[in-house]
């Protein structure tokens, strides 16, 4: 399965205030460790080692990302 | 004493980290030219002496060569995997390492200090022995060196220090250094089992290459008098020792192994006084159900490890197995076990070999197969301690995301690594696999190591599969009456034919765990190799086409 890079959100300025909403108050050691928290609940939502893959590559920018060997 | 008189002394209480076995000087000393020997294994631990009894069973002669007198100081290696135990069951010693060593299937996983996970490595009933069972290495090495009193082609050479390796295309000559002086030594092959600092991999030039952990850890062994369950109990960032990992195992005899992390800045002669470790231990002791229990320091040791291996196992006449070969961390009990599994896989290779003419790209297939179960062993070790020791302010960062998560989300729990603890491994993509034909469900594809089941024989005796597999290849022939496969040319190997769950069949699957674990059906035929790993399976086989796989198996071109 191709990861989703085109509009997904059911709302999408809703999901950005959240995500921001969610930071409010923490310091920015716990903030990190929030989104790696998320990182990781979000990475078993999605669940296919492909995907994860391929979103991996998007996030680091890469041209043409692998899927896993 | 001499290694004989531990026969003498069976069933007595012997202190087997006291023995001391006599220097005894052999004729081949005295021999003006080299004498020829079929076999020399350097190194009597646990991984050259289950490949000495193995070839001795085997009918290959063989000379051990250690440069110490004594078994293993300190309980080292502890935790002993099921399917070590089955070989060790194969080399005629695994009742006594099994009601020896304390059985243990659950592991459970704290951060600070709530429990975030447990595991339970054999859930399901129907297998002869446990998922692991702890026995201090000292008890390993000297159950092995007492079935190796029963076998006389087994000549155990203690303080016999090899000082000389020098290949020759049909043999090695070896020389090596003993209270006498040194002598010379004409060898056909050599298993250099001689552990992480072997001396035959160093006198050839030869590396173990990979990555050293910047981390120390301390080992203590404890005696006390507790009766706490036997589980594997592995805690991140504890109270008791901040920062850092703890791991407790219990041994016999009322010993308990404690691992505390203690970073790379730790100092290694201070960590390993009694003064340092006294309160550690204390600290834990005051943290759990134990509190207050009185203890004594058996033993201590502060380590560092490494992930590596050589880039080939077999260099011409001269295989390495064992330490020697790879090097893992201890979580996961992947170092023994992994090398008890090179034994088993050369010894019979070895044996088709020199006794039955197999070809020698045989034992190429030894140094493919071991290598892949390396990498595999290297691979998970190699992941359990960056979980353990994050190397970056990132990886810890994930790896507290994971234990913080682990209390409440089921799914982060299957993220915890403390260790996966040894499994065999299946030789995938090995070239002695006849790759299937037929379709078939479940794990035991070709590679696979056989799984066992309960059995009955048709003498009406309760019994285990792999209790019942022969020395030799062994074909399983589901639901057709025995007689119906005719004879198997096995190349001089025996081949043992086993019927199963048919009238008069030589096995009755007892619980019905045979047929599922192996997706049998009428008409299925399996082919075990000598060392239990599945190496063909058909819906339907005549005898020329289970020999066929049998030369396969035996890399005949």
């Amino acid at each position: 399965m191709p990861l989703i890079t085109q509009p997904h959100l059911d709302s999408p300025d809703d999901f950005y205030e959240a995500l921001i909403d969610a930071h409010r108050d923490l310091t920015t050691e716990a903030s990190h460790a929030l989104n790696a928290r998320l990182v990781l609940v979000l990475a078993n939502h999605v669940g296919s080692r492909d995907v994860l893959a391929q979103a991996l590559a998007a996030a680091r920018g890469d041209a043409s990302p692998q899927a896993c060997a | 004493m001499r290694l004989n008189g531990l026969a003498d002394r069976a069933g007595a209480a012997i202190d087997y980290q006291k023995l001391v076995f006599h220097y005894q000087r052999s004729p081949d000393q005295a021999a003006p030219q080299p004498v020829r020997r079929p076999v020399a294994i350097v190194g009597a631990g646990p991984v050259g002496l289950a490949l000495a009894i193995d070839l001795a069973q085997r009918g290959i002669p063989v000379v051990v060569l250690d440069n110490d007198n004594t078994l293993s100081t300190g309980s080292r290696a502890i935790c002993f995997a099921k399917r070590t135990l089955e070989i060790f069951d194969r080399l005629g010693c695994g009742d006594r390492m099994a009601a020896k060593g304390v059985s243990w299937n659950v592991g459970k996983v704290f951060f600070r200090d709530a429990q975030v996970y447990a595991f339970d490595l054999l859930p399901e009933a129907g297998h002869a022995r446990p998922a692991f069972v702890n026995l201090q290495q000292y008890y390993v090495e000297g159950f092995l060196a007492e079935r190796c009193t029963q076998l006389p082609l087994i000549d155990v050479r203690w303080k016999n220090a090899v000082s000389g390796v020098e290949p020759h295309d049909d043999h090695v000559v070896l020389t090596i250094d003993t209270p006498d002086g040194p002598y010379r030594l004409a060898a056909g092959h050599v298993a250099a089992c001689d552990g992480s600092r072997s001396s035959v991999r160093r006198l050839m030039g030869l590396e173990s290459k990979g990555r050293t952990f910047r981390d120390r850890f301390l080992i203590a062994d404890v005696r006390m008098k507790h009766e706490g369950p036997a589980e594997r109990w592995f805690w991140f960032d504890p109270e008791f020792h901040p920062n850092q990992s703890v791991l407790l195992h219990r041994q016999p005899d009322g010993i308990w192994r404690i691992d505390f992390q203690l970073g790379w800045d730790a100092d290694p002669e201070v960590e390993k006084t009694p003064e340092k470790i006294l309160p550690r231990v204390k600290a834990l002791l005051a943290h759990s159900a134990m509190k207050d229990v009185a203890f004594e320091l058996e033993w201590a040791s502060v380590y560092t490890f490494s992930c590596q291996r050589m880039d080939s196992f077999r260099h011409g006449r001269v295989l390495f197995a064992g330490d020697s070969a790879h090097g893992v961390s201890p979580f996961g009990a992947r170092g023994a076990n992994s090398g008890v599994q090179d034994a088993d896989n050369l010894a019979w290779k070895l044996a088709a070999v020199l006794r039955h003419g197999a070809p020698d790209a045989l034992l190429d297939t030894y140094a493919r197969e071991r290598e892949f179960a390396a990498d595999e062993n290297i691979r998970n070790s190699t992941r359990a301690t960056d979980f353990i020791t994050p190397k970056s302010e990132v990886s810890r960062l994930f790896r507290d995301a994971v234990l913080e998560l682990a209390k409440t989300q089921p799914f982060a729990r299957s993220l915890v690594n403390s260790g996966r603890l040894s499994t065999p491994s299946t030789l995938h993509g090995s070239s002695l696999n006849t790759p299937d034909a037929d379709a078939f469900a479940g794990a035991m594809v070709p590679g696979a190591p056989a799984a066992d089941a309960p059995v009955t024989t048709r003498d009406g005796r309760a019994s285990w599969l792999l209790h019942e597999l022969g020395d030799g290849f062994t074909v399983l022939v589901a639901g057709t009456p025995p007689g119906a496969l005719a004879p198997i040319d096995g190349r001089g190997l025996p081949v043992k034919v086993l019927t199963v769950s048919a009238e008069g069949a030589d096995l009755h699957d007892t619980a019905g765990l045979l047929a599922s674990r192996y997706d049998l059906q009428p008409g299925t035929v399996y082919l075990l190799r000598p060392d239990q790993h599945v190496c063909a399976r058909w819906r339907a086989a005549d005898a020329d086409t289970v020999a066929a796989a049998i030369r396969h198996a035996l890399a005949i071109a």
